[in-house]
């Protein structure tokens, strides 16, 4: 089957690649094409996502920002193959995941999740929750397996606490330690889902450079899913705005802000303008979420 | 003993204890101050809880209910009291070298009675935990499987132990199959049930990251499924133990030629009452002890849930 090259969507043609930190040719790219969902509870047809495009290049740090309930995890659970998808198709590299004949992609090391609440298994250690991965996959041995997952927890600020049980460890702890878990599989995506939503702002940012530092280290293609503006503009190498129910790409906009950020960043007139274009289309389509509300609640 | 219980769960939690951080929460390789540091820890709480109101709240509880056994029985005799064993003479009966009515403390009589109920109860709990747990696993992992048989599963398990006893009797033969099979019965259900729900409390999203992470099905099952129901087996077990001795001396009382429930019931029918109430006091003891060691195994093999309360 010859891949619909053709057939990506206008705005990502205008958005170009320039920005996309540098990856292996090839490597991690994630093509969406005109996927829809509709879920079928109790017989009223009920559209998720309605024809979305997206094009995701090697080492791109995308994030999608929309109101509530507008299927960015629904988006997101496909890709990752929790859900099926109703038609379309989504690719990575040379890789059919899902399509026509085959409506819901196997979920595997590939793509790792990171999920909205901490995943990570409460009765294993923080050692045994990173070495997870290459040892189901029987990938490395046990003792490569450590060695590595030590490696990567010094690289992100976690040594010390291999031995610890992950209710033992702060919130922002946690969410490093599943980033961490993730990228020891070396996936060809990383796929976050709102990885930070509840926490205060303070450790948000704390998190956000953190973050940008451990993917600098990886190249590894990310879908980030949030509905925090200031969060998507400053991680973003592009942000796709998706509209209210029924969840399409809207517009997609490139972050010309250059790397590597920091918190300065977030007083710059640049970010202020480029916050101030998404907010506008966020804010267009959380109104109209918010009214198609109160007509369902009349 | 309960309450010791209870201080030993929450003293890590007292902001008095100074070296807790360092020592609840950093199991490094085994180094030999571990050790020390342990037993520093263990003699730390035992004398927080010695200095604590809970030993002298234990004992009070204890001194009246035994007071008020002395005061009704012996000493007063009001109304239907009169009838019963008297805490002095239970006392001495249990302490006799030669007891009045055969059995006590000295005699091996007492302790052929124990053993009996003992490994009635061990040889049921042990079938029960070898084939309720797995087939609780199995219901939760399955939804064909349950589909196929939780409904007759749920028609089996609300009836009463006692109702099963007649079919028990006929169906073995020996007099020690039938107590030991319904001893099994009642804890089975509770094991196989409390499985089930375990599996059923998973998070998906446990389920969802270990497939994420390359996992099969078969390593799901083993690194989620089965350590994710494990306090609720464990619960479960807790739970199956207390139905076991009910029905066990249930069991005894019809069926048996031993053991504890047969020795309250055979005391009844030839009159030896002091010794009914040392059979009683004997099944309260064992019944406690049999439930403490299901807890100390379960928090054994969950040090995380442990730690987290810690």
């Amino acid at each position: 089957m010859a891949r619909p090259v053709a057939q990506a969507a206008a705005d990502e043609a205008r958005a170009g690649d320039g920005q996309a930190r540098p990856a292996e040719v090839g490597k991690g790219e994630l093509r969406v094409e005109h996927v829809s969902k509709v879920y079928d509870p109790e017989g009223a047809a009920f559209v998720a996502v309605d024809d979305a495009s997206m094009h995701i290049a090697p080492g791109e740090l995308r994030v999608i920002v929309g109101p509530s309930g507008c299927g960015k995890s629904t988006f997101l659970n496909a890709i990752a193959g929790f859900h099926s998808i109703s038609s379309g198709e989504i690719w990575l590299d040379d890789e059919l995941l899902c399509g026509p004949n085959k409506p819901q992609a196997k979920p595997g090391a590939d793509r790792v999740v990171v999920f909205q609440h901490n995943a990570l298994f409460p009765w294993k250690t923080v050692l045994d929750n990173v070495t997870y991965g290459p040892i189901v996959q029987e990938r490395l041995s046990k003792k490569e397996a450590r060695d590595l997952g030590r490696e990567r927890m010094e690289q992100a600020g976690l040594a010390g606490l291999e031995d610890r049980y992950p209710s033992e460890l702060s919130s922002g702890m946690q969410r490093r330690v599943e980033i961490v878990r993730a990228l020891v599989n070396d996936p060809k995506v990383l796929l976050l889902d709102e990885p930070f939503r509840g926490m205060d702002s303070l450790t948000k940012s704390v998190m956000h450079e953190s973050l940008l530092e451990i993917f600098d280290k990886n190249k590894v293609t990310v879908m980030f899913i949030t509905h925090d503006i200031d969060e998507a503009v400053f991680l973003g190498d592009k942000v796709s705005v998706m509209s209210t129910r029924p969840g399409r790409i809207k517009e997609t906009i490139e972050v010309d802000i250059p790397r590597p950020r920091d918190y300065r960043v977030l007083t710059s007139p640049r970010f202020r303008e480029l916050m101030a274009g998404i907010h506008g289309e966020v804010e267009i389509e959380a109104r109209k979420a918010f009214e198609a509300g109160e007509r369902e609640m009349a | 003993m309960a309450t010791q219980r209870a201080a030993a769960r929450t003293a890590p939690s007292s902001p008095a204890l100074p070296d807790d951080g360092s020592v609840g929460t950093q199991p490094g390789p085994a180094d030999p101050q571990e050790g020390a540091v342990k037993r520093e820890l263990f003699k730390y709480r035992l004398r927080k809880w010695l200095f604590s109101p809970r030993p002298f709240l234990m004992l009070i509880g204890f001194a009246a209910f035994l007071g008020g056994w002395y005061l009704l029985v012996d000493v007063l005799g009001v109304w239907r009291f009169g009838t019963l064993p008297g805490l002095v003479e239970v006392v001495t009966e249990w302490t006799a070298r030669e007891p009045a009515y055969g059995v006590s403390l000295f005699t091996s009589e007492y302790y052929t009675h124990i053993w009996v109920s003992l490994r009635r109860i061990l040889l049921a709990f042990f079938a029960a935990l070898a084939l309720g747990i797995p087939l609780g696993l199995f219901l939760g992992w399955s939804t064909r499987f349950r589909e196929f048989s939780f409904p007759v599963f749920e028609l089996f398990r609300p009836i009463p132990i006692l109702a099963w006893v007649p079919l028990a009797i006929i169906m073995f033969a020996s007099d020690e199959a039938p107590v030991i099979f319904l001893t099994f019965l009642a804890a089975f259900f509770a094991t196989a049930l409390n499985t089930l729900l375990g599996v059923q409390s998973i998070d998906r999203e446990y389920m969802r990251a270990a497939f994420c992470l390359g996992s099969s099905s078969r390593q799901v099952f083993r690194h989620v499924v089965v350590p994710g129901a494990l306090p609720f087996i464990f619960t479960g077990l807790q739970i199956a133990m207390g139905v076991a001795w009910f029905s066990l001396v249930a069991g005894e009382m019809v069926a048996g030629k031993f053991g504890l429930g047969y020795l309250i019931n055979s005391s009844y029918t030839t009159t030896r009452y002091p010794t009914i109430i040392i059979g009683m006091i004997t099944l309260g003891a064992i019944g406690f002890l049999s439930s403490a060691i299901i807890r100390l195994v379960g928090n054994r093999l969950m040090v995380y849930r442990a730690r987290a309360m810690a």
